[in-house]
């Protein structure tokens, strides 16, 4: 696209754009560090993820005091607002993705003393990895300003769903068969949900990188991988 | 998600179906002016190039582009005021109410009646703030002095004007701020009841404060008028319309709702201009 008459608005564009990115970064090494936490039961690198979320904390407060003092020195409009309003979103989201990857971390400490699962938990590190592509592609797209890519993103979150469900049947078994899996299971279970969680925040980034391209935003029905009724209650 | 913009994906298409008479949308907005293959030639020079497009009735229309575009040259056929100069002339049909404005046989000064302006400097006359409002009045009409009395204080309040003034309508209407100069031209405008407003760059010359009272006027005026405003602020035409028009050398380049103008414009070229990317 074409520069700005004035430069450095392009200046504070791209800003914006690079904090993203490097927060991006940061929360996707977090997530796939909680996992690796969960599946060696690797106390201290539980440790540094926690230690690191009032750092996303901060870049978040960073993006969003950029963003503010950008609409009100520029009066951005089309797709410089949606850019704008984009980085906004993105950056909460990714905010949550950082605290739900520090509640796994937290988990891992907790789950310290508990009996392994290791089947159960092979099913978990392969959800992780789903959802982990989920939030690099869409990441991706968000810095290649590709609605397509973000489009498929958003479509696949199904898939991600009817693991969750299917892991969630597993983990139940394995509480019914023995009462001493409970505590771990448990655990295992609100990971599981936190990494479902993180997965509808990179469908919801996805939204987000729609709308910042195309200026349209996507129905607000997205595919359902099964029905979520059997493991979780509906807010709404 | 929760916070979604107010854009479905199923209103893109129409947008994109091309510039002419995008001003009517589907729901019921009767156009109040149509433009019709309007051409409009400065002696030699093609300073309007076939513009077709529909004022919706009792709706803000704004134009914006960058200078020389065309937006004010446009205001100016719609009440005819080019014919002062010569070696300007107009092609095509502007049509109000059925009837086409152009035609030399509609009488200039009837029309300008039901076609009022606003210009970029305020002009009052040298006359007092009442003979302002009433000069105009008594052109058309004969009223008494009561009935007089009542218009003018109609159409200085209609201009938000009433409370500020009401205490010195003898004095002139020069000695007012620079503000109230030009919402004491907006209630000369009013008092003569016309149907059409045109509003040509109403707030340059005004302050922050001067101009939010002029907006909030524009928007209580359009629940009786159709108003058409070229501004080159385009947070104003942002604030102030339903629809925006851009225009770019002599060309409508796009014509669609407000808000998708300033969130997502079909045309690169307005994008660029609205976004600031322009030369």
């Amino acid at each position: 696209m074409a520069q700005h008459t004035v430069s450095s608005f392009d200046t504070e564009l791209k800003e914006l754009d690079h904090r993203i990115a490097e927060m991006g970064g940061l929360v996707e090494k977090m997530m796939s560090d909680a996992t690796t936490s969960m599946q060696r039961r690797d106390m201290s690198l539980a440790r540094i993820i926690i230690d690191l979320d009032p750092k996303v904390d901060a870049m978040q407060r960073e993006i969003e005091e950029n963003a503010i003092l950008t609409i009100a020195r520029r009066q951005p409009m089309a797709v410089d607002l949606r850019d704008i309003i984009a980085a906004i979103r993105t950056a909460s989201d990714l905010e949550r993705i950082g605290d739900l990857s520090k509640n796994i971390a937290k988990r891992v400490i907790a789950m310290d003393s508990g009996l392994a699962l290791p089947q159960a938990i092979n099913g978990l590190v392969h959800m992780s990895e789903l959802v982990l592509a989920q939030l690099k592609s869409v990441l991706d797209a968000y810095t290649g300003r590709n609605a397509d890519l973000a489009l498929a993103v958003w479509n696949r979150d199904g898939d991600i769903d009817a693991l969750y469900t299917s892991l969630f049947r597993e983990v139940l078994t394995y509480m019914m068969e023995d009462p001493r899996n409970i505590g771990f299971s448990t655990h295992l279970l609100f990971s599981a949900k936190n990494i479902e969680r993180i997965g509808d925040h990179a469908t919801n980034i996805a939204e987000t990188v729609y709308f910042m391209v195309t200026g349209t935003t996507l129905p607000a029905d997205r595919p359902k991988g099964s029905s979520a009724a059997e493991t979780s209650v509906d807010a709404a | 998600m929760s916070m979604q913009m107010n854009t479905m994906p199923t209103d893109t298409s129409a947008s994109t179906a091309g510039v002419a008479f995008q001003a009517m949308p589907s729901h019921a907005v009767k156009p109040k002016v149509k433009i019709e293959n309007l051409n409009f030639y400065y002696g030699q020079t093609k300073a309007l190039k076939n513009i077709n497009l529909a004022l919706g009735e009792r709706q803000v229309t704004a134009f914006i582009g960058p200078s020389g575009c065309g937006k004010s040259t446009l205001l100016r056929i719609l009440n005819r005021i080019y014919e002062l100069y010569p070696n300007q002339r107009a092609e095509g049909q502007v049509m109000l109410d059925g009837q086409n404005i152009l035609d030399p046989k509609v009488d200039r000064n009837q029309l300008r009646a039901k076609i009022g302006m606003v210009f970029q400097k305020p002009t009052p006359f040298p006359m007092t703030i009442y003979e302002n409002i009433a000069f105009g009045i008594r052109l058309y009409e004969n009223l008494s002095r009561s009935d007089m009395d009542d218009r003018v204080e109609k159409a200085l309040r209609g201009a938000a004007l009433w409370t500020e003034v009401k205490d010195k309508l003898q004095a002139s209407g020069q000695s007012l701020s620079g503000g109230q100069q030009q919402r004491l031209c907006i209630a000369r405008s009013v008092a003569v009841r016309p149907e059409v407003i045109l509003f040509d760059e109403p707030c340059s010359a005004l302050d922050p404060i001067s101009t939010a009272k002029v907006e909030e006027l524009i928007d209580e005026l359009k629940e009786h008028y159709t108003i058409a405003i070229v501004t080159h602020n385009m947070q104003q035409a942002a604030r102030v319309s339903q629809k925006t028009a851009f225009m770019y050398l002599g060309e409508l380049v796009e014509l669609d709702d407000t808000k998708k103008i300033f969130t997502s414009p079909s045309d690169k070229r307005t994008q660029d201009y609205i976004t600031g990317r322009f030369g």
